[in-house]
Parts: structure tokens; C-alpha cells; sequence
């Protein structure tokens, strides 16, 4: 039972789930110990992606609105960070920067466009993301066009970010940051705001909530961490030329957040995880599989997509979704009823319109 | 001087004259009703109000301030707030978030204060906090505190509508048929707290209602509307008991015969 309101502002409700958390950072810290150069540089694509799915996650799973633009604001942040450096600016400051800029470009596109509402939002933002895909191909003398743009490893200081690990522990430190910024301010009055827009939009403009506005810093804050990954990924790569930013990206960052769970932080890391992961884990398994099943061209992405389609039928809610059952099981041992999640299936189907 | 004006309000929808020439005033402290059948245009007044909808004449005046011409957002800021009759809750939230959205407009942090969640943030969102109990004592809604709005019976969240309307500190409250759907138990305790409402925490209330015993137990005046136009104002007992607006319920006597 709570006895004064410092509890219930805190940002880890019981002790129990601090300690968790704790434990499970200090994993994250150990784990590349134990996995080869290759693993490693895809739990750095996991922090990336997570980066990016996080921003994603509070304007479409927070705010409601949808993007399928968010390559645009991931490519300004390789970009910026790209042209930055090489200008001699330190990898410490071209970071945020990289991200500030993605973010103003999101307030200057965010505001004309963002009193269109489900797939007309989508549909504009995807013209956005084709007219930066343009500029970045046409303006030769900034970015070097379809020929690619050179990226060197980042320096904090004298000290240079040159192997797999170091850079593994540096995405992670920004996802760590990302998350803790997220989730200040969904506890505060702008992140409940975003919540109440995508609830119900009449109801939050009778709240005195201006929806242009908070709409336009939803939008901001996504391009933001985009911008923040995608200057991530530039150094990561060391090379970048338009072509990484095409609207695939776009939709899987959007099926990122779908894939784990819509309105939740947890949903964003494990839906980047699923992408990153999923894919690894079947070419593993590929050994194990009979004959004609290994020699079967094309099984990797057919799985793949198959697996999507698997957790959308069975687990709408996303990976969080699974999660939170699963927990519950575990709390609940062995109380545990196969229906205890029914009953809110069936309200929503009951709901009135 | 009235509280709040309604002065000589029109506005039409193609060729349906929804509101025609409506004028009425609230004064500072009372519940005023405005009862009529279905399309009478009673909850297009609330929405002009909170300038979902723009008039074609007339305007609204809360304490000599026009505000038929501000942005739909700043009418809250005025201290304005109100309820729908279809329930508008933030429903894949808590009860206690919905009663902290109320206090949007008092906030004083931006978005760069609160990605660090700094300590004035924090204090912030102890006084909403603060508020929002004050909220779940007046409405007894202790038990329903962590739940989410969705999984709620529908009388709960009726009150949670009315509760986070309460958060917001208004001078004037817009009730949109509070009683409809509730039982008799709940629509009792509603009228309990409209007078609570009244006289402990001094909000003027315009009410919008279908249930005429709620409406006379509560009301200080009344005004019944009929297609957009104004049939009678005054006492609730002058109201109800005269003939045109008996006619507009209950319809002509020799089709009843």
C-alpha cells in the first residue's frame, strides 16, 4: 500500500523491479563477454533499431499518429552526423545534433500535415520521406549523392570507438538514456497529453489540450531519437549513401513497434529484437532442419514473414502482450486460469461506438 | 451582471436550423438546465460552447469576456470544462491519470523540463496527484483508483467523466446528460453531489438532461428548447407543467387519443 504520492511518481513502482532492471543492464554489460564479434554487432542493431522504435513507439503507439516517413528522420541524423564530423565537429556533439536537426525538421513538416488523421497522415508522411530520399541523391555537394558518404569511427575525446564492443557498449548507453527520457515524459504532463490525443481527440481539446501543438512535439521528439539513431548507424557503418533509407525501413520500424507490443517502451526493444533476432536465430536452426528444407532457396525470409503473420494472429497485443501473461502465470502459480484473459477479449468486442 | 450570456445564438447545418435565436443567461452560482427532446439542440449548444462548431450568429459571454471566437483548446483555459453524453474517457488508462488529464491546464513544465523529469516537474505531479485524491474522496472512487477505464461498469465511468471534469477547477461545468444510463442508486447519488458541487466548491453548472425528476430535483431554472428555438424559460415547476412543452414530449393530445 502506498502512504505518499513520492511513491507513486517513482519511475520503478516496487523495489523488486528496480533490482530487476539492475540485473538486467548488468547482463547486457556482460553478455558480448561471452558471444563473437558478429553477435555482438547485431545486439548494437538491436540498441539502433531500439532507438528508433522508441521514437516510432511515442508518436503511433503514445500519440496515434502514424509515420511511415520515420526513414527520412533516421537518414537526416546519419547525414548530419556524417557531414558534422568530417567537418572536424567532435562524435559527442554531432550526436545530438544529429538528432536536434531531425527533430526541427519534424516540427517543420509535423505542423502542416498533422491535422490528417490514420492512413492520410501516413500517406503524407511517406511523400515527406521521397522528397528527402531526393534531396539527399540531388545535392551532390553536401552529401556526395548516389556515391556514397564516407564515416569515420567515432572519438569521445582521445578515446576511439573502434571495435565491435566498444561500440556495442555506446548504442547501449544512448538506448539506456533514450528509455529513461521516454519514459520522463510519459509520466509527465506532456506524455499523458500525447495518451489523451490518441484516446480521444474531443475529449482532450475540452481538457484545454492544444492538439496542433502537442501533436507537432510528438512529432519532434519521435524525429528526434530517429535522428539519434540514424546518426548511430552512419558511424556504425562507416559507409551511407541514400539507398539504406528507403521506405522498407520505414515499415519495419513501424512493424518493429507493432510486432512488440503498441503503447508500450518494452514493445519497442523486443520488436527491434524480434527483427534483429529472428532472423539469426533461424539461420541457426537451419542446420537441424531435414534435407530438402535446408536446400529450399528463399526459407529464410519465407520463415521470417510466416513468423510475423503467427505472432499477429495469436498474439495481437504484440511480444509485450505475451509478456505480461507469462508474467502473470509465473505471479499467479498455480492459481493461473487459461481464461483470465478472456474477458477483456470479449469487452472489446462488446464496446460501444 | 449574468455570469455566463448565451446571446441571441444561431447556427445551421445545410437547411436545418439547428439553434434559432437562443439567448439565456446562468447566474454565477446556480444549475441551470436546458431540457428539450431529441434534436432539440441541446448538446450543439455545448459544442459551440467549446467552439467545435462555429456560430452564424450570436455569441457566448463568460464574465463580460466574448469567448465564441477563441481556439477550441483555450476554452478550458477560460475554466470551462464539461462531460459528454457518450462517455469520452482516455480509456486505456488509469482513473487516476484520467483525473490527472483535468489538470493539463495548470501545468507549468514543458517537454525539456520533463525529459529529466527535474524537481519542479516532480513537484508538479505531486499537487496534481494532491488534486486528484481530493477528486477520489468527493466521488468515492478509492476502489477504482489503478483500474483502467475500459474494464469499468458504465456508472463508474460516468463518474470518473464528471470527477475529471472536477479536476480541472472550472467555474463553469458542462454536464451532458449525466443521468442517462445510470440506475436509480447512482442518478440519486448524482443529484447529491450536484448540490455539493453548487455549494461546497462554488461551480456554476449548465445541464443538459432527459430525466425530468432529476431535472426538477436539481434546477434552479430551466429552459426547454424545441427544434432550435426557445419555448419557455423560468422555474423548474413553470417549466415542466407547461403546455408547449408537454406537447414537444409527449406529442399532440388527439394523436395520443
Amino acid at each position: 500500500m502506498k502512504t505518499n504520492y513520492n511513491e507513486d511518481i517513482r519511475l520503478f513502482k516496487y523495489r523488486s523491479t528496480f533490482f530487476w532492471y539492475l540485473a538486467l543492464v548488468i547482463g547486457c554489460l556482460i553478455l558480448p563477454l561471452l558471444l563473437d564479434e558478429y553477435l555482438i554487432s547485431q545486439l548494437t542493431f538491436i540498441c539502433m533499431y531500439a532507438v528508433a522504435a522508441v521514437g516510432l513507439m511515442l508518436l503511433t503507439g503514445y500519440t496515434g499518429q502514424i509515420s511511415i516517413g520515420h526513414a527520412a528522420f533516421f537518414a537526416i541524423g546519419s547525414y548530419a552526423s556524417a557531414i558534422l564530423t568530417t567537418k572536424g565537429v567532435p562524435f559527442i556533439l554531432a550526436l545530438p545534433a544529429a538528432g536536434i536537426l531531425a527533430g526541427i525538421v519534424g516540427v517543420i513538416i509535423g505542423r502542416p500535415i498533422l491535422h490528417l488523421t490514420g492512413l492520410y497522415l501516413a500517406i503524407a508522411t511517406m511523400g515527406f520521406a521521397f522528397i528527402v530520399d531526393e534531396i539527399l541523391v540531388r545535392w551532390e555537394s553536401l552529401t556526395r549523392g548516389n556515391m556514397g558518404f564516407y564515416v569515420d569511427p567515432p572519438s569521445i575525446g582521445p578515446f576511439i570507438i573502434d571495435t565491435e564492443l566498444r561500440y556495442y557498449y555506446l548504442t547501449l548507453v544512448v538506448l539506456i538514456l533514450t528509455l529513461f527520457a521516454a519514459r520522463n515524459i510519459l509520466r509527465s504532463p506532456t506524455g499523458r497529453a500525447m495518451i489523451a490525443i490518441r484516446d480521444s481527440e474531443v475529449a482532450a481539446e475540452a481538457m484545454g489540450i492544444n492538439l496542433a501543438k502537442f501533436k507537432t512535439i510528438a512529432f519532434a521528439v519521435s524525429a528526434f531519437f530517429a535522428g539519434i539513431a540514424g546518426s548511430l548507424y552512419a558511424h556504425k557503418l562507416f559507409f551511407i549513401n541514400p539507398e539504406s533509407y528507403t521506405i522498407l525501413l520505414s515499415i519495419e520500424l513501424l512493424a518493429m513497434i507493432i510486432i512488440g507490443g503498441l503503447g508500450s517502451l518494452h514493445g519497442a526493444v523486443f520488436g527491434a529484437a524480434f527483427f534483429i533476432f529472428l532472423p539469426q536465430v533461424i539461420i541457426m536452426t537451419k542446420d537441424y532442419m531435414p534435407l530438402y528444407l535446408q536446400n529450399q532457396t528463399g526459407l529464410e525470409p519465407a520463415l521470417f514473414g510466416l513468423l510475423i503473420v503467427l505472432v499477429m494472429l495469436f498474439e495481437p497485443m504484440g511480444i509485450y502482450g505475451r509478456w505480461l501473461k507469462t508474467k502473470f502465470y509465473f505471479e499467479m502459480f498455480p492459481l493461473y486460469k487459461k481464461d483470465s484473459f478472456k474477458r477483456e477479449k470479449k469487452y472489446q468486442k462488446a464496446e460501444r461506438h | 451582471m449574468a455570469f455566463f450570456r448565451t446571446e441571441n445564438i444561431s447556427i445551421s447545418f445545410g437547411g436545418l436550423k439547428a439553434l434559432n435565436g437562443v439567448s439565456f443567461n446562468v447566474r454565477k452560482g446556480e444549475i441551470f438546465s436546458v431540457i428539450g427532446p431529441n434534436g432539440a439542440g441541446k448538446t450543439t449548444i455545448f459544442n459551440c460552447i467549446n467552439r467545435f462548431y462555429d456560430l452564424d450568429e450570436g455569441a457566448f459571454v463568460l464574465e463580460d469576456r466574448v469567448i465564441s471566437k477563441i481556439k477550441p483548446h483555450e476554452v478550458a483555459e477560460m475554466g470551462i470544462a464539461r462531460t459528454f453524453q457518450n462517455i469520452e474517457l482516455f480509456k486505456n488508462t488509469t482513473v487516476l491519470d484520467n483525473l490527472i488529464l483535468g489538470r493539463h491546464r495548470r501545468r507549468r513544465s514543458n517537454v525539456f523540463t520533463e525529459i529529466f523529469f527535474s524537481p519542479s516537474v516532480q513537484k508538479q505531479e505531486l499537487e496534481s496527484r494532491e488534486k486528484a485524491e481530493e477528486i477520489i474522496d468527493f466521488l468515492d472512487l478509492e476502489a477504482y483508483r489503478e483500474q483502467r477505464v475500459i474494464n469499468l461498469p458504465y456508472g463508474v465511468q460516468k463518474t470518473v467523466e464528471l470527477g475529471r471534469a472536477l479536476a480541472m477547477d472550472p467555474k463553469l461545468l458542462l454536464l451532458d446528460e449525466p443521468s442517462s444510463g445510470l440506475n436509480v442508486e447512482e442518478t440519486e447519488d448524482l443529484s447529491f453531489w450536484m448540490s455539493d458541487i453548487k455549494e461546497e466548491l462554488d461551480i456554476t453548472i449548465l445541464l443538459v438532461e432527459h430525466n425530468m425528476r432529476f431535472v426538477q430535483a436539481v434546477s434552479d431554472r430551466v429552459l426547454a428548447l424545441d427544434f432550435g428555438q426557445t419555448i419557455i424559460q423560468g422555474s423548474p415547476a413553470d417549466v415542466l407543467s407547461h403546455p408547449e412543452v408537454m406537447k414537444a414530449y409527449l406529442g399532440e393530445e388527439d394523436v395520443v387519443a
